[in-house]
């Protein structure tokens, strides 16, 4: 024992292991943080989309990139009948309401979108609302009438006549351009108001509003096609990258070395089929396999470790451990081990294996950024779990949705630079564990 | 002259040994590649059928698109139901039949194993080959170059530019290029499809000068000299991926092989004599250390066959992985097999030449006729 701890002390005077070791602490605590803050069912639930993410604009990037450059993108402006001024007047059978939407609209670029989200809850007969647009220099502009549901979402950008009308500028364009400029349009900036002219035919029955003009940037990490934040998927991504990494290269290595030290301790026929098996494994190519199990069976997560584990067994790594472990077998002290009457299983387990391991570990550390790439390969390819988000699946909906020829490249380039850090992480603590652990290095 | 003979003789007998050794050991070793080869084609194609579940999937697919093609033919619309049933299920028959479903799955199995074994691929169901053929064979074989000359091209240029900067990295132990390329390894914790992420997104599409996919231009160029320069501007970005996604790691492990291999004492023996440094490189460091550097060589052509699939659909390549990739969507069973039987025959084609190669350069093994 007294070795390895020699070991890790020795680590510390690599910076690179430090490095590598700061890394993946941030990870682990990142981790840690993501499961207690969003727990795994919410966040299933927010990944599933939908009504959670009506608020949220589609497709924005983050807004710390958009600020850096220099850029002054929309955030989100949501306007609420609840803080405006709403004026009421009753008559005979129902109440005509005015209710003003006031905003300030000072950001250089347009909207991305505008919806005008109704609910009238309770009523008999629908309601009724005429929609006027005032710009800044007065102007007002009619979005016509409309009927209100007990849900209604009013999607102003989808409206093509209100579209001509603004000479082909698509609305959320047109309705906060200067007007009559040749050019391209250019925000007009100042006090916009919604005016929506409803009639009510209830006395008491509420009618809310909420006007939302959709940013072209949204939070630290942006969102994706289906208005859904990045930022759940990139945190999510991070535990089930790390345990998917953990596990996989667990179990792996430890099945690999004691079927190695089994095979080597007993010889004869055990021996000869583990080596048959495991050339019968190399000729089974891993990647093919899984993709083969992911689209005919399920491309859970937790099958696809499985699989890994259960193919990763007889692998190529069962030579090297043998060809160490050879030596061990005839060292005296297994001798004498054998002499004051140690079981066979217990001289494996506790005499050979741990000869061995300390070579092992730096193996073992670079081989967890191997399995969390290869989990990112599957979800690229499409394989990804149904359910749960992770940095593949962000990457591979990227990819589906061409993300780089429109230009989103922060959806690229965010799960990928989290993918490089774990990467890095792994592989830079593994490369200085193999310095310190490795004794045909140490001689050099 | 008797002396001749007599100095000749042993020599003779030893070649003659190694012969019958060397051929025992081929024998023993090409048996039980085919029996490796066996094992794996045979679970390749349980696991390709689910265990015989593809089939009940299969059944209903046919019979739905029986059902579909009667009921949305304009001749069939007099018919009665019960006539049209008739026909549906006449027209399930032979679907039955021409796809051997009614058969049970292990007799099949055993067959396909067979056919499979002896390269008779059969007809693809689905699929088919640009040029328009059903054989498995074909479509495979038009897929095969591609991949051959993608990760060929990548996987020798990563090996001897590797093999070289650790030779002579080797040499200059401790410098700052050293270190640099020492610094550089963990790069190689990254695939060569994540680079490639990187390197669409820079040269296609932010400095729009090398295509983002694809083998050659649409429509293909006329002319073999602009056709090669097609195929080269589109296999520049695959091939730097795969080159930066390697090449450190491997000239780490290199060097630090050539660093243990040139502290030995006859390498430090040889210094003392003061024989030329390219002569204790040839004949001091590399020849004993040659099996492992063919050992490497061969598992790293063993990897291209199986590596290729991601690379190749985030470039859209047009080789074997993705040929796989699309079989395996389409259900195709006989393109997923073939092309898993293409791949075992080479992998076990690529671990022959090692053995053999191995008995060639290993003394030991030409000796003791390969009882490792």
């Amino acid at each position: 024992m007294t070795g390895w701890l020699d070991g890790l002390r020795e680590l510390r005077r690599y910076p690179s292991a430090i490095l590598g070791m700061a890394i993946i602490a941030l990870l682990v605590g990142l981790s840690i943080y993501t499961v207690v803050a969003i727990p795994y069912s919410q966040a299933l639930e927010l990944w599933r989309g939908g009504e959670h993410w009506r608020m949220t604009p589609a497709n924005a990037g983050p807004v710390w990139a958009d600020r850096l450059l220099g850029g002054r993108q929309p955030m989100t402006i949501s306007v609420s009948s609840a803080g405006a001024d709403i004026e009421e007047r009753a008559f005979e059978g129902g109440r005509r309401l005015r209710i003003p939407l006031t905003f300030e609209y000072e950001h250089e670029g347009f909207p991305s979108e505008i919806n005008l989200f109704l609910r009238a809850e309770g009523h008999e007969q629908t309601p009724f609302a005429r929609l006027v647009w005032e710009t800044p220099d007065g102007r007002e502009i009619s979005l016509g009438g409309h009927r209100i549901g007990r849900r209604e979402r009013i999607s102003i950008s989808q409206n093509r006549a209100l579209e001509r009308r603004l000479g082909g500028m698509v609305p959320h364009v047109g309705l906060l351009a200067e007007p009559d400029t040749q050019q391209a349009p250019r925000v007009q900036p100042g006090r916009y108001t919604l005016t929506l002219d409803a009639v009510v035919f209830d006395e008491k029955a509420d009618l809310e509003t909420n006007l939302v003009l959709y940013g072209r940037v949204h939070g630290i990490a942006g969102t994706d096609h289906q208005r859904r934040d990045l930022q759940v998927a990139l945190m999510w991504g991070t535990p089930v990258a790390l345990a998917f990494g953990l596990l996989a290269a667990v179990g792996t290595t430890v099945t690999t070395l004691i079927i190695a030290a089994l095979g080597v301790w007993y010889r004869g026929w055990i021996d000869a089929t583990i080596q048959r098996l495991t050339e019968v494994n190399m000729i089974l190519p891993l990647l093919p396999v899984l993709v083969m199990v992911g689209t005919l069976y399920s491309t859970s997560i937790w099958l696809m470790l499985g699989v890994v584990v259960l193919l990763g067994i007889f692998s190529a790594g069962i030579k090297m451990y043998r060809a160490m472990l050879l030596p061990i077998r005839e060292a005296p002290y297994i001798e004498a081990a054998q002499a004051y009457g140690a079981s066979n299983l217990r001289i494996v387990m506790r005499y050979m294996i741990p000869r061995i391991l300390p070579v092992l570990i730096p193996t073992f550390v670079t081989l967890i950024p191997t399995f969390v790439f290869l989990e990112a390969s599957l979800a690229v390819l499409g394989l990804g779990d149904p359910v749960l988000p992770t940095w593949g699946k962000v990457l591979n909906d990227a990819q589906a949705q061409s993300a780089l020829y429109n230009g989103y490249y922060y959806w690229v380039l965010e799960p990928a630079a989290l993918l490089m850090l774990t990467g890095l992480g792994f592989a830079t603590l593994g490369f200085a564990l193999d310095r310190v652990f490795n004794p045909r290095l140490r001689s050099l | 002259m008797s002396r001749e003979t007599a100095t000749r003789s042993p020599a003779g007998r030893g070649l003659m040994r190694d012969l019958r050794r060397l051929s025992i050991y081929t024998v023993k070793r090409l048996l039980a590649l085919f029996v490796t080869v066996l094992v794996g084609v045979y679970l390749t194609i349980v696991i390709a059928n689910m265990g015989g579940q593809v089939d009940e999937l299969r059944m209903v697919q046919i019979r739905s698109e029986a059902a579909e093609s009667v009921r949305a033919n304009p001749d069939f619309q007099g018919m009665s139901s019960e006539e049209r049933n008739q026909l549906i299920q006449r027209r399930v028959a032979l679907e039955v039949e021409r796809l051997r479903l009614d058969e049970p799955f292990i007799l099949r199995s055993v067959d396909y194993l067979q056919q499979a074994i002896s390269l008779n691929l059969g007809r693809a169901e689905q699929m088919h080959s640009d040029r328009g053929s059903r054989q498995v064979y074909d479509i495979i074989v038009e897929r095969l170059p591609a991949t051959l000359l993608l990760f060929g091209t990548a996987n020798l240029l990563v090996f001897f530019v590797s093999v070289f900067s650790a030779l002579s990295l080797s040499r200059r132990y401790g410098s700052l290029l050293d270190r640099c390329v020492i610094a550089l390894a963990p790069s190689s914790a990254a695939p060569g499809w994540f680079y490639g992420i990187f390197l669409i997104l820079l040269f296609a599409f932010v400095m729009p000068v090398l295509p983002a996919s694809g083998m050659v231009a649409a429509p293909p160029p006329e002319g073999i000299w602009a056709y090669a320069a097609s195929v080269l501007r589109h296999m520049l970005l695959p091939l730097t991926a795969m080159f930066v996604s390697q090449l450190f790691v491997s000239i780490y492990s290199w060097r630090t092989f050539f660093l243990i291999h040139s502290s030995e004492d006859y390498v430090e023996m040889a210094r003392a004599k003061g024989l030329p440094s390219n002569l204790i490189e040839r004949r001091y460091i590399l020849r004993p250390t040659l099996a492992p550097i063919i050992t490497s060589f061969l598992l790293m052509l063993v990897g291209l066959w199986s590596g290729a699939i991601i690379l190749e659909q985030v470039f859209n390549w047009p080789g074997l992985g993705s040929l796989l990739f699309q079989a395996i969507g389409h259900r195709d069973t006989p393109v997923i097999i073939g092309s898993v039987v293409i791949f075992a025959y080479l992998l076990a084609m690529t671990v022959f030449l090692l053995d053999i190669l191995y008995a060639l350069l290993d003394p030991r093994i030409r000796i003791e006729g390969g009882e490792r």
